[in-house]
């Protein structure tokens, strides 16, 4: 009989799986759960109540947005374009890495640039695909269909970690009122430092692969002249 | 008006209730502009779902926790009935953001980074907290960014936010309600089914197994439900308590350290849509999978990475 309260769970599983509507699978979850689980209609009113309203810290996001829109109004992505630009003779490689640090340190201040559709597309992927024509390369299809892909990527991870870094994000918020109620407090701040590390390592090691992967995927379309310096620019010139 | 009274109550938690309050008139001016909006196909149930939304943010403290309950209940019907939509919204133009910043420049810096700033000095500050300070440093980033540009009036701040908002809809709204499934999971005894369940397999009392089969669980059940924060609900009350956190692991590592491992079954899995699917449309790419491939290897150092920190750190 105890087991029966586990049928929540499972809705949750079933329903993301077949990617029925997310807001309808929870609560289709919490009602069957309140239901078998003996809490009664009442008692999954007043739970929902009273846990959403000591959730409320979650809702901050929205006081966020309040700035967010007019500081893209005001000029904010020109301004990391210009900030990435800075760096002369990148390759594409380095491009995309330097997006990732830039990316992972403004997610630590809950700045975002506009992600793939508002930022990657617009201004990164040109900047990768300047870098192959800088050098005196033609952009080969398959080569940007890599550094596409390595250009999202690296969006993902550094956006993933970076904003753990940020104090009151809502994740860690999701962490500390998921854990309250069994009896345990958190404190925000500390996991916020507790990530610092892994936002380092990941980013780190994802900017290094990208480096390195799109060296050999020169060497492979262009030959090893693209990976030796600007000598390399004035011979297929020539 | 008890509560701003109370001398029990930090300065901080009044600030924030401060701020829920003016959350909630933002979102309930999200819902009567959408009311307004003829364009918007879904005006009426999109009103409805912001309004109460609104309400229950602003002056749900006040509210008994019932009667907060059902006004939740019915927010989500127009959601889950796909009647909350957006209207046709003036999104800024290339040649109004780049005539601001060709007059203010690398200063745009300033307020963007002063949300964060705000927040890491609350934190500083017990009595204060991050939160207060992250609404703070909001409050001080428009005053920055009026000062900057006068034409950054407080209805354009307004509207830019409404106009986010509509935009990003219910599933906002998600995190929310998964921490009060989370809460209604415990209240039923869901945790302790299934540790229940689990104990068979996992042998109690030994933390290093337990951490193990949380960091990998988080991974996989994100990669099956392609949604971190509704996996951690369920493996922080199913195994990260009864097999972890009851023998003395420390809780925030723990805490945090699994939904960022849930994160590296974000990064492999397709039902994360919106992270690996939807950029390979918008960046018009031909395989499927390319994004995904791009991140196996940075995932799966990831998760060894995590779970060796938790093994130390816990």
């Amino acid at each position: 009989m105890d087991y029966l309260v586990l049928l929540g769970i499972l809705i949750v599983i079933v329903g993301f799986v077949l990617k029925l509507d997310a807001i309808l699978i929870i609560f289709a979850a919490a009602i069957v759960t309140a239901l078998v689980g003996g809490i009664g209609v009442d008692g999954f009113l007043a739970t929902l109540g009273s846990s959403f309203v000591s959730n409320r810290s979650m809702a901050v996001f929205i006081i966020i947005l309040l700035v967010v829109g007019t500081l893209e109004r005001n000029g904010l992505k020109e301004a990391a374009a210009a900030l990435i630009g800075k760096a002369k003779h990148a390759t594409p490689g380095i491009v995309i890495a330097l997006y990732g640090m830039m990316r992972v340190v403004f997610a630590a201040f809950n700045v975002g640039f506009g992600g793939v559709a508002g930022f990657v597309r617009p201004i990164i992927m040109p900047m990768a695909v300047g870098a192959i024509e800088a050098a005196g390369y033609k952009p080969r299809e398959e080569y940007v269909e890599e550094l596409k892909g390595m250009a999202a990527g690296m969006e993902n991870v550094a956006w993933f970690f970076g904003q753990m870094l940020f104090v009151g994000t809502g994740g860690a918020l999701l962490v500390q009122s998921t854990l309250k109620p069994l009896g345990y407090n958190v404190d925000l701040l500390r996991m916020a430092l507790i990530e610092i590390p892994v936002a380092v390592i990941a980013v780190g090691t994802t900017a290094a692969y990208y480096i390195i992967k799109d060296r050999h995927l020169r060497v492979m379309y262009y030959g090893d002249a693209a990976v030796s310096g600007t000598a390399a620019a004035s011979v297929q010139k020539g | 008006m008890s509560f701003f009274t109370n001398p029990s109550n930090t300065i901080g938690a009044k600030i924030l209730e401060v701020f829920f309050i003016i959350m909630g008139l933002i979102v309930i001016y999200t819902g009567v502009r959408n009311l307004r909006d003829r364009s918007n196909p879904t005006r009426y149930g999109t009103c409805m779902f912001w309004s109460l939304l609104g309400v229950v943010i602003a002056f749900g403290r006040w509210i008994p926790a019932t009667v907060d309950g059902a006004l939740i209940t019915l927010m989500a019907i127009p959601a889950i009935l796909r009647r909350v939509g957006n209207g046709k919204s003036s999104v800024p133009g290339k040649r109004e953001s780049s005539g601001n910043f060709a007059r203010i420049g690398m200063r745009i810096f300033i307020p963007a980074l002063s949300i964060g700033v705000g927040a890491m000095i609350g934190a500083l500050i017990p009595s204060i907290g991050a939160l207060a300070g992250c609404c703070i440093g909001v409050m001080a980033s428009a005053g920055i960014l009026m000062a900057l540009n006068h034409a950054n009036t407080p209805r354009v701040f307004l509207d830019d936010s409404e106009r986010l908002l509509s935009a990003m809809g219910p599933l906002s709204m998600l995190p929310m309600l998964l921490a009060s499934l989370g809460a209604i999971f415990t209240q039923a005894g869901v945790g302790h089914a299934i540790s229940k369940l689990a104990g068979g397999i996992i042998p109690k009392g030994n933390v290093t197994i337990g951490i193990v089969v949380l960091a990998v669980g988080m991974m996989l059940f994100t990669m099956v439900m392609g949604n971190a924060f509704a996996a951690i609900t369920v493996l922080i009350v199913g195994i990260g308590a009864p097999f972890v956190l009851a023998f003395g692991a420390n809780p925030a590592v723990v805490g945090v350290l699994a939904l960022t491992c849930g994160y590296c079954g974000t990064l492999l899995t397709p039902m994360a849509a919106n992270f690996n699917i939807v950029p390979v449309a918008l960046l018009e790419m031909k395989d499927r999978m390319g994004v995904i491939r791009n991140q196996i290897l940075p995932a799966l150092v990831m998760i060894s990475v995590q779970i060796v920190y938790m093994l130390i750190a816990s």
